[in-house]
């Protein structure tokens, strides 16, 4: 008896929660409509007619790629250029996830999202698009349905291993023995540029010397060439995943007496185009570094300002690749990241 | 001799056993596995210097960072009875230092080069003192207190950097981190020797390593003998801080740049571990500082095996672990005691057979 009174409690708790819940929820999609015309006269305010965008992106600390990507955003989006900018940094998603929902409440004209992870962005993006916010990805895509944003402005990082790749194979060496020098093993760079270098090892067009990782760590390049060098290997290509690896693998040539860059022993490939690096090519100590380019904010600008159509919902941005037999001081001070 | 020899059968070498016993057995498996991996040779650089190389070199260059490191974390083992879990990040904050003030002035010198590196040591001995008094003022767990800077040490350094990896080019700072022109061993190997020398100097002129040792096994003890336990402790944390100034240095000076994410990463655990091959107590009291330089040397050799081995390095860690794994487990009480109880029986028994066939 006791128990079967205690389960209807229960229910009738339940009953009631649900009954209020419902009437929050009800309260709630009103609530917002006054929020969203709220927005839409803050820009009838500032008559001036600045567009009020949002960005939401991964912190500048987190690497060179990301802090020449904040800078871009921000010389882009700037107040000359009539734009108010608001803009959050975190590596987490749920905290972005919040800063989104913060800026489509505060009635952001478009909302431009690089997201920690992929996935648990559906709702957000449904509330904005309820409340008119157009939506702008940039350097990373999300798992939601296309039409909840207007376009992604993106890198292809198959296509920045292969600019490499080809760029290697025409320089028509008569073997190609290389040492690959992984990033960490499944991001999306790694992933990207190993690609198209695994494919030339499976045809048998290059040898693979050794194919290690070294996480990013600059130090460990170093070790891993020296154990090479060391084991009487020969090889005529270092192929590493970013700039810094690259200066830990010539560290080791150098002090093993083995020369590299344009017409040398070995040719030096990295990625990343920081402006340290693309000096090393100037002076031709190396040969080869290739960019994911972190500029995107013009080619969203563009697209806001209707002075392009997208004509997919998916933009790859233009990677690049400089050779040091063509690179100009101009290219270091337009494209090199850091100082 | 013979004596001696006996006693190194009998473990004379005391807490050195496993050390040294771990880097026989990892030479004899390389002589076994191929000769060639002991092969030095001259070589000329492309500074045009006459080096030494090969994986012998490689292997106790390498693991210069890390025997500084050691050493100092030696001693804050021994005060403390815990493990500073923030010499990598403290390491980067000292390296940004260097780098900033090499980078502050127009040309390098050799005199910019050694103000850049005190002020390094200055700055990685407040961290020290930081965590030191955490620990020995507050009385905070060692690996609770330093873990404020194992978290933010590295953000620390990314302030200092600017938030770029800067790159200095500069023949001084090559040379600190490669080889002095004319030289042919890699400078951080004469570094680490100078530090062990300075580390047993002033163990046979001061007191420091008898005070330590007494802090360890008892505080209070230690106190109530007119040692000053608070100081003893907050020193062993400066002392690391020097030593976490000296590898971050080199580092930095390894490749010109300073990547405050990367440099010396995961190193925490590495020293800890070679301290705890090195056959010393983690919980603190006596120690032996030739152990845990020995344990770096170990560690490394293990690593520049498994890369001679083409063993890829993301299983390495793997590797790794499974030998660390025995080396723990022979170097346990609960092993040493089984051991020493084996022993004494099968002594007891030969003893007992002579008396028998006496009767």
């Amino acid at each position: 008896m006791k128990k079967k009174l205690g389960s209807l409690l229960l229910a009738g708790t339940l009953c009631v929660s649900l009954l209020f819940s419902a009437c929050t929820g009800g309260g709630a999609t009103p609530a917002t409509d006054p929020g969203t015309s709220g927005g839409g006269d803050t820009p009838a305010v500032a008559a001036a007619g600045a567009i009020k965008v949002g960005v939401v992106n991964n912190p500048p600390s987190e690497s060179g790629y990301r802090e020449a990507n904040v800078k871009d955003m921000e010389a882009v989006f700037s107040a000359d250029n009539g734009y108010e900018l608001k803009t959050f940094y975190s590596l987490k998603n749920d905290e972005q996830l919040q800063a989104a929902q913060g800026f489509i409440t505060e009635g952001v004209d478009y909302l431009l999202v690089s997201a920690a992870e992929t996935t648990g962005w559906d709702e957000v993006l449904k509330n904005a698009q309820e409340a008119g916010v157009k939506v702008y990805l940039f350097d990373r895509m999300i798992d939601v349905d296309e039409s909840l944003y207007e376009a992604a402005v993106v890198s292809d990082m198959s296509a920045e291993g292969d600019l490499a790749v080809d760029w290697l194979l025409s320089q028509n060496l008569p073997e190609y023995n290389v040492i690959h020098i992984q990033g960490a093993m499944g991001s999306d760079a790694q992933i990207g540029r190993t690609g198209a270098l695994d494919a030339q090892f499976a045809s048998g067009k290059m040898n693979k010397v050794v194919q290690q990782t070294a996480t990013w760590d600059e130090a460990e390049a170093k070790k891993i060439v020296e154990s090479v060098i060391n084991s009487g290997d020969s090889f005529n290509v270092i192929y590493a995943e970013n700039d810094g690896m690259a200066k830990g693998a010539v560290a080791a040539l150098d002090e093993h007496g083995i020369t590299h860059g344009v017409g040398k022993d070995v040719i030096v490939m990295g990625f990343d185009c920081n402006k340290w690096a693309l000096r090393e090519l100037l002076a031709q100590n190396w040969n080869y570094d290739g960019q994911c380019s972190p500029f995107q904010a013009q080619v969203i600008s563009d697209l806001i300002q209707g002075k392009t159509t997208a004509s997919s919902k998916k933009i790859i941005n233009e990677e690049k690749g400089f050779d040091a037999t063509t690179i100009t001081q101009a290219d270091i001070d337009t494209y090199g990241l850091g100082e | 001799m013979k004596d001696k020899l006996k006693n190194i059968f009998k473990g004379g070498l005391g807490q050195l056993t496993i050390p040294i016993i771990a880097i026989l057995l990892l030479i004899i498996f390389n002589l076994i596995r191929d000769p060639s991996f002991f092969r030095i040779t001259v070589e000329l650089n492309n500074d045009g210097n006459k080096v030494l190389a090969g994986n012998l070199i490689s292997i106790i260059n390498a693991a210069s960072e890390l025997a500084i490191l050691a050493m100092g974390m030696t001693l804050v083992t021994a005060a403390s009875g815990g493990q500073d879990i923030s010499v990598g990040a403290m390491a980067a904050i000292a390296g940004s230092a260097f780098v900033k003030v090499l980078k502050s002035g127009g040309s390098i010198n050799g005199l910019l080069v050694i103000v850049a590196f005190l002020v390094a040591v200055l700055v990685a001995m407040l961290f020290g003192a930081f965590n030191g008094t955490l620990v020995s003022v507050f009385k905070i767990q060692p690996m609770i207190a330093t873990l404020i800077l194992f978290t933010c040490g590295r953000s620390i350094a990314y302030w200092i950097n600017g938030g770029a990896t800067p790159t200095v080019d500069s023949g001084i700072v090559k040379a600190i981190g490669g080889f002095i022109p004319g030289c042919p061993i890699p400078t951080p190997v004469i570094i680490v020797i100078a530090m062990a020398v300075i580390f047993t100097l002033v163990f046979h002129f001061t007191s420091l390593e008898l005070f330590t040792q007494s802090v360890g096994i008892n505080g209070s003890a230690a106190r109530l003998n007119g040692i000053n336990a608070t100081w003893i402790k907050l020193l062993s944390f400066i002392i690391l801080g020097a030593c976490v100034a000296v590898a971050g240095t080199i580092g930095v000076s390894r490749l010109g740049l300073i990547n405050h994410e990367t440099l010396l990463l995961d190193v925490e655990m590495d020293t800890i571990l070679a301290v705890a091959i090195g056959g010393n107590s983690l919980g603190g009291g006596k120690f032996k500082m030739a152990g845990s330089i020995l344990g770096a040397y170990v560690i490394h050799i293990l690593t520049v095996t498994l890369y001679a081995m083409k063993v890829p390095s993301t299983d390495v860690k793997a590797y790794k672990a499974i030998v660390i794994i025995i080396l723990v487990v022979i170097g346990s009480p609960v092993i040493k005691k089984w051991f020493a109880k084996t022993v004494a029986r099968i002594k007891n028994n030969k003893s007992k057979v002579p008396v028998k066939g006496a009767q």
